[in-house]
């Protein structure tokens, strides 16, 4: 009976596709000793993760333990190797509910406006709606005054808050951020912080790579540890923070060298 | 020196006094050349795009190909649609050979691959820069040339004025299929070859002086209305 209860759900949920009211959640998202290779040479993996339905999650480790490769992997941009990657969704639909935020955020030679706008335009929205709710996103994110300055032309932070703006204008279900506060300042920093803890607040499954332990401390429901492309550590994030479990965790903490 | 001279005084003369069988021959090479680098474009740019954003198995063949009909012998293109189009050729019932149609199909084949190139090697960049991005955002191929399209238009149009350069100077294919004749084929180029071999030295060389004068002016309207050079950044 609950099996059928299920199916009915299901089928009900794609068939109003287009709806926003009760549609199928895109997650939990599992992957099965998923492995990543570049041309022969094990890259990540095998990975064994479950990325649950809310939360904030962090992604740390030292430079080259598979962090940007992980992301990768789970939005689709790295081909899989081995093992398997499941979202709850059919893969074309799960497609379309993601956003990724770049660590150098890529500008399209166009207008901030244009630029925001750019990801309904591609989903169809007419293009007076789509400029509308651009101009609304770059007020949020606080480029009001840049709306028709060529995107190329801003500064570092300002990109960056682009970028973040155009991940979320779709109203994605999750969203994987790759380092988007490198090389900022604190204040710009801080206004990120913002608006992905607003971003969280409405519904948006976040997980987000990071060097920076404070940022991890402020953000963090969840914390994933790799290291040497495995997932070394896991769990939430009080307990990781208070006692990490592996020495190289804790290494990493306490700012050793962890090679 | 003198020759030269004369050559840009008769040029001068020719414009200011409106002559109308120069007007009618500087009329005939826009009409010839911007109707070629129209219908190159449509065909070159989408087919650069193309090339730059998909992978099949003779891409980096077709690429070489592309590159080198980019140096093809305007007098041969021009023997091989005279073969077409002549009244014994596959294309013989249509009447084109010596009318500014059979021009217009020859300059298409000879700057088409030009376009084509040019465009390639730009939108080649702009996909490596957009790639990631695009792919993040789930746009379908389509999608996808239309925005390297749209954001690479200022490079593309150095592709275009590139393939107006060839063909507005181009006189071999043009000569062969269109016959120079007066007052019905007959172009900047063809004329002052013409002219030039019937020792009219002078009027040549003023004629060469407006196909310059107008090769300076077309590329200079085209920036002017897009607004190269302009807008910071790119």
């Amino acid at each position: 009976m609950s099996t059928l209860a299920g199916t009915l759900a299901t089928g009900a949920a794609q068939g109003c596709e287009a709806g926003a009211g009760t549609r199928q959640p895109l997650l939990p998202l599992v992957l099965e000793r998923a492995e990543a290779r570049a041309r022969g040479k094990l890259l990540i993996g095998p990975v064994d993760l479950t990325l649950g339905r809310s939360g904030f999650t962090i992604v740390m480790g030292p430079n080259g333990s598979g962090k940007t490769t992980l992301l990768r992997l789970m939005h689709g941009l790295q081909r899989l190797s081995a093992g398997t990657i499941r979202w709850n969704l059919p893969e074309p639909i799960a497609r379309k509910r993601q956003a990724y935020v770049f660590q150098a955020p890529i500008m399209m030679r166009r207008s901030v406006l244009d630029s925001i706008a750019y990801p309904l335009l591609l989903r169809g929205t007419p293009r007076s709606e789509a400029r509308a709710r651009a101009a609304d996103w770059a007020v949020r994110v606080g480029l009001g005054a840049a709306l028709h300055r060529p995107a190329p032309v801003l500064s570092g932070g300002e990109k960056q808050k682009l970028a973040l703006a155009r991940a979320l204008i779709g109203g994605p279900e999750i969203l994987f951020l790759d380092e988007p506060c490198a090389n900022l300042d604190g204040r710009a920093t801080r206004e990120i912080e913002t608006i992905l803890l607003d971003a969280r607040a409405g519904g948006t499954r976040i997980v987000m790579a990071t060097h920076d332990m404070g940022q991890a401390r402020r953000l963090a429901s969840e914390v994933l540890f790799l290291y040497g492309g495995r997932v070394h550590e896991s769990g939430a994030a009080k307990g990781f923070f208070a006692a990490p479990e592996t020495p190289e965790a804790r290494a990493f903490m306490n700012g050793e060298i962890v090679e | 020196m003198d020759s030269i001279l004369q050559g840009l005084g008769q040029a001068f003369w020719l414009i200011i006094t409106f002559d109308p069988d120069l007007y009618e021959i500087i009329a005939m090479s826009l009409r010839v050349s911007l109707s070629a680098v129209l219908v190159a474009s449509a065909i070159g740019l989408p087919l650069g795009a193309w090339l730059a954003v998909n992978r099949f198995r003779w891409r980096r063949t077709t690429i070489a190909v592309l590159n080198a009909l980019m140096g093809l012998p305007p007098v041969v293109v021009g023997l091989f649609v005279y073969l077409l189009l002549s009244r014994s050729g596959p294309f013989g019932v249509l009447g084109l050979l010596f009318t500014p149609s059979a021009m217009i199909i020859a300059q298409v084949i000879i700057i088409t691959p030009l376009i084509a190139s040019i465009s390639h090697q730009a939108i080649r960049d702009l996909w490596a820069e957009y790639h990631d991005l695009l792919i993040s955002m789930n746009a379908t191929r389509g999608q996808r040339i239309r925005a390297l399209l749209w954001d690479g238009r200022r490079a593309l149009l150095t592709a275009t004025l590139a393939g107006f350069g060839r063909a507005i100077g181009e006189v071999g294919a043009i000569m062969i299929v269109g016959g120079s004749i007066e007052h019905s084929t007959r172009v900047l180029t063809t004329a002052i070859a013409l002219e030039t071999s019937k020792g009219n030295l002078e009027f040549a060389l003023g004629l060469g002086v407006v196909l310059i004068a107008l090769a300076v002016a077309v590329n200079m309207t085209i920036h002017g209305l897009s607004g190269t050079e302009r807008a910071p950044a790119w």
